[in-house]
């Protein structure tokens, strides 16, 4: 229990303190690694819920292809970020006044946290109790029963982003030498190869 | 163990069609090309026909597909009628203009179907989750519509603002979700009404509440959350803006009233007051704000936006009149605004096209008939007997004080005058200015069917009041029965 509790806190930490820094780094790429500290750190958060599927995800998706691709964009832009802070402390009064509320409003709000009286009763029951089946096998069973609009949709959105994705870059560019397999495979010899002869000591 | 009820897909059968035709399109589209964009645009519009067809299909009674996550009923389908009526026009409309502006390719159509899909599943969501997919849906596609005319500084400038401020609004419904689903337990309509009807509601259910509302306001774009609009609705391209001012519209809009009827109906003193907010300050600024516009997509967007007000206090009575009021509105909204950018659409002089106010001078001259149809919709538009809007706006106010809220309905009344300005100025310059450069001509067959389509529908609105009231009250009552 004890060897939980320090994990937790371990990883709880962390996580909080490289997210401080992806917002305070001077340099973007270093921005770009405590997003990844950050990713690893929620991970080891879902492995301690015994939710390891999801922690594998986050490990996959998020830090293996998202926060590179975010490492590649970064590296690519030529943003000066000296000059987009500029405005930081013209604007740090109002927002942080701002952020101040809004933190008093929620700190209000968690003060009186009830959940509603009847919530236990329509609160979805889990598919079985965990231990009994592995919760990849459990994601499974839900995501293609029960929730199979949720994954269709889901599916249809991707779907949209990646027409989407074509449509505003995709550009057929001339003079591009493309590939022609049928045109490769056409080639006869008479129009490919041509044979001279050669005179001895006089070249073409 | 499992219970297999999940697969009765009977009441998605619309949305599974479209759905599945729409990726048989899109399979054409890249195995012919761009050549094939006009075919592949009628197809659209006859899958939107088919569809149509199918949503019309009775089931008897209100039904749920997908355990409880999807709803369809007589709401669910009169604003699917529309969302549906909305899109095959704004596909037709694009026609001509896509292949003039050389923007036509075959993902144009595609786009509109899956928006309008997304729509669909928008206005039969009955979960917190399905809702927020559909409109994902719907959404990604209108931005990347935004942005179609990529090699126009304008039309990316749409799409990205469209994009970024769309996201942001997304942020916060999903913020607020997430507090409604820690403070209730649930995601799913029926179960949250269930347990808002119990008694005790912790505070923290009504801030997720509010940022909901939020969400929901800057997709039917209602000020305070309005700023996107005339920016969009000016850079993107014409029959884009009038996909935008229709279609998303009445979907967001059902979205926003199933929200707060069915879920969150027991909290209507909380909400009330917001929704009053809201369709005080749309209507007001959307008023004042159109009288300077020189651009008439952006007093559209203005114009939009003062629509959405006066919808908005249907929704702010509460009651099963107002909502019916609502439905009327928005069916009679969908029309004239068609109509007004069919109009648009024909301002074209020399191949180019044409968006001041002013160039609209001397219309009355110069094109009698579109300058009498374009009079009818800016007389429908500000509400003036016999034409139909007159009728969206009567219902509506009827309804706030048979609800006992003479000031809402009064501020109105005198902001409905204010936007009387603007719009009868349109009259004034087609009629009373000198004639400006001719517009071009013929429009084409299918902009005449239109505009005489919809000018008929404004003009003799008297023989469809009675079966449009029933329909819609039909409709309201499908939401109060619970």
């Amino acid at each position: 229990m004890i060897v939980q509790a320090l994990a937790f806190y371990m990883f709880a930490t962390v996580a909080i303190a490289a997210g401080v820094m992806v917002i305070s780094a001077r340099n973007p790429v270093h921005s770009v690694f405590f997003l990844i500290a950050a990713f690893f750190n929620a991970a080891g958060l879902f492995v301690l819920l015994g939710a390891e599927f999801l922690a594998m995800i986050l490990v996959i998706v998020y830090v293996g292809a998202v926060a590179v691709l975010f490492l590649f964009v970064v590296m690519m832009l030529d943003i000066n970020f000296v000059e987009l802070r500029q405005g930081f402390l013209q604007y740090l009064p109002i927002g942080g006044l701002i952020g101040v509320i809004l933190l008093v409003e929620l700190l209000f709000i968690f003060a009186s946290w009830t959940v509603a009286p009847d919530a236990g009763a329509v609160a979805a029951a889990p598919m079985s109790a965990l231990g009994e089946i592995s919760n990849t096998r459990m994601f499974g069973r839900l995501l293609y029963t029960k929730y199979i609009y949720y994954f269709q949709a889901a599916g249809l959105v991707l779907l949209v982003a990646m027409i989407g994705a074509i449509v505003l870059t995709l550009r057929t560019r001339k003079g591009v030498r493309r590939q022609k397999v049928p045109d490769q495979l056409r080639r006869t010899r008479a129009e490919s190869v041509e044979i001279k002869k050669v005179e001895t000591g006089k070249g073409i | 163990m499992l219970s297999w009820d999940f697969l009765a897909l009977q009441p998605a059968l619309p949305e599974v069609f479209l759905a599945l035709s729409t990726m048989v399109l899109l399979m054409l589209g890249v195995f012919r090309g761009d050549g094939h964009t006009r075919i592949i645009s009628w197809f659209a519009v006859l899958v939107l026909g088919l569809t149509l067809l199918l949503v019309l299909d009775d089931l008897g009674g209100t039904k749920r597909a997908f355990g409880d996550i999807f709803i369809v009923d007589a709401f669910a389908q009169f604003m699917k009628v529309l969302v549906l009526i909305g899109s095959s026009f704004a596909v037709v409309m694009s026609l001509g203009y896509i292949e003039r502006e050389k923007i036509a390719r075959f993902e144009y159509p595609i786009l509109f179907l899956f928006a309008t899909l997304g729509m669909m599943m928008m206005i039969s969501a009955n979960d917190l989750i399905s809702l927020y997919l559909g409109l994902e849906l719907q959404s990604l596609s209108l931005y990347v519509i935004a942005a179609f005319r990529r090699d126009s500084t304008r039309s990316t400038e749409a799409g990205l603002k469209y994009f970024v401020l769309g996201a942001l609004s997304s942020g916060m419904l999903l913020y607020g979700a997430s507090m409604v689903y820690g403070f209730a337990g649930t995601t799913g309509f029926d179960r949250l009404a269930a347990v808002l009807d119990a008694g005790a509601v912790p505070v923290g259910l009504i801030v997720g509440l509010v940022f909901v509302i939020a969400g929901l306001a800057f997709k039917v774009a209602a000020v305070p959350f309005h700023m996107w609009t005339p920016d969009v609705y000016e850079g993107a391209p014409t029959p884009v803006t009038a996909f935008f001012a229709v279609a998303p519209k009445v979907a967001a809009m059902a979205l926003f009233v199933r929200v707060m009827i069915d879920p969150f109906g027991a909290l209507i003193g909380q909400w009330q007051q917001i929704i009053v907010f809201i369709s005080i300050a749309s209507m007001v600024l959307a008023a004042f704000a159109a009288i300077n516009q020189t651009n008439i997509k952006r007093l559209m967007a203005y114009s939009s936006i003062g629509h959405v007000g006066y919808m908005l206090i249907g929704l702010a009575a509460g009651t099963q009149e107002g909502i019916s009021g609502l439905i009327i509105y928005l069916t009679i909204y969908v029309f004239m605004t068609v109509g007004t950018f069919a109009c648009i659409l024909c301002m074209r002089s020399h191949g180019r096209m044409l968006e001041g106010i002013d160039d609209l001078a001397g219309l009355g001259k110069t094109n009698p008939p579109m300058a009498a149809v374009l009079t009818a919709f800016m007389f429908s538009l500000t509400g003036i007997p016999p034409v139909a809007g007159f009728f969206g706006k009567f219902f509506i106010f009827r309804a706030a004080i048979n609800a006992e809220m003479y000031t809402l309905a009064v501020i109105g009344v005198l902001s409905s005058v204010v936007a009387a300005f603007y719009y009868m100025r349109i009259v004034k310059i087609m009629y009373f200015d000198e004639p400006a450069e001719r517009f071009d001509r013929p429009i084409g067959r299918e902009m005449t069917l239109i505009l005489v389509g919809t000018g008929l529908f404004i003009v003799f609105f008297f023989p469809f009041i009675a079966p449009l009231l029933e329909g819609a009250d039909a409709a309201a009552s499908s939401l109060f029965v619970g």
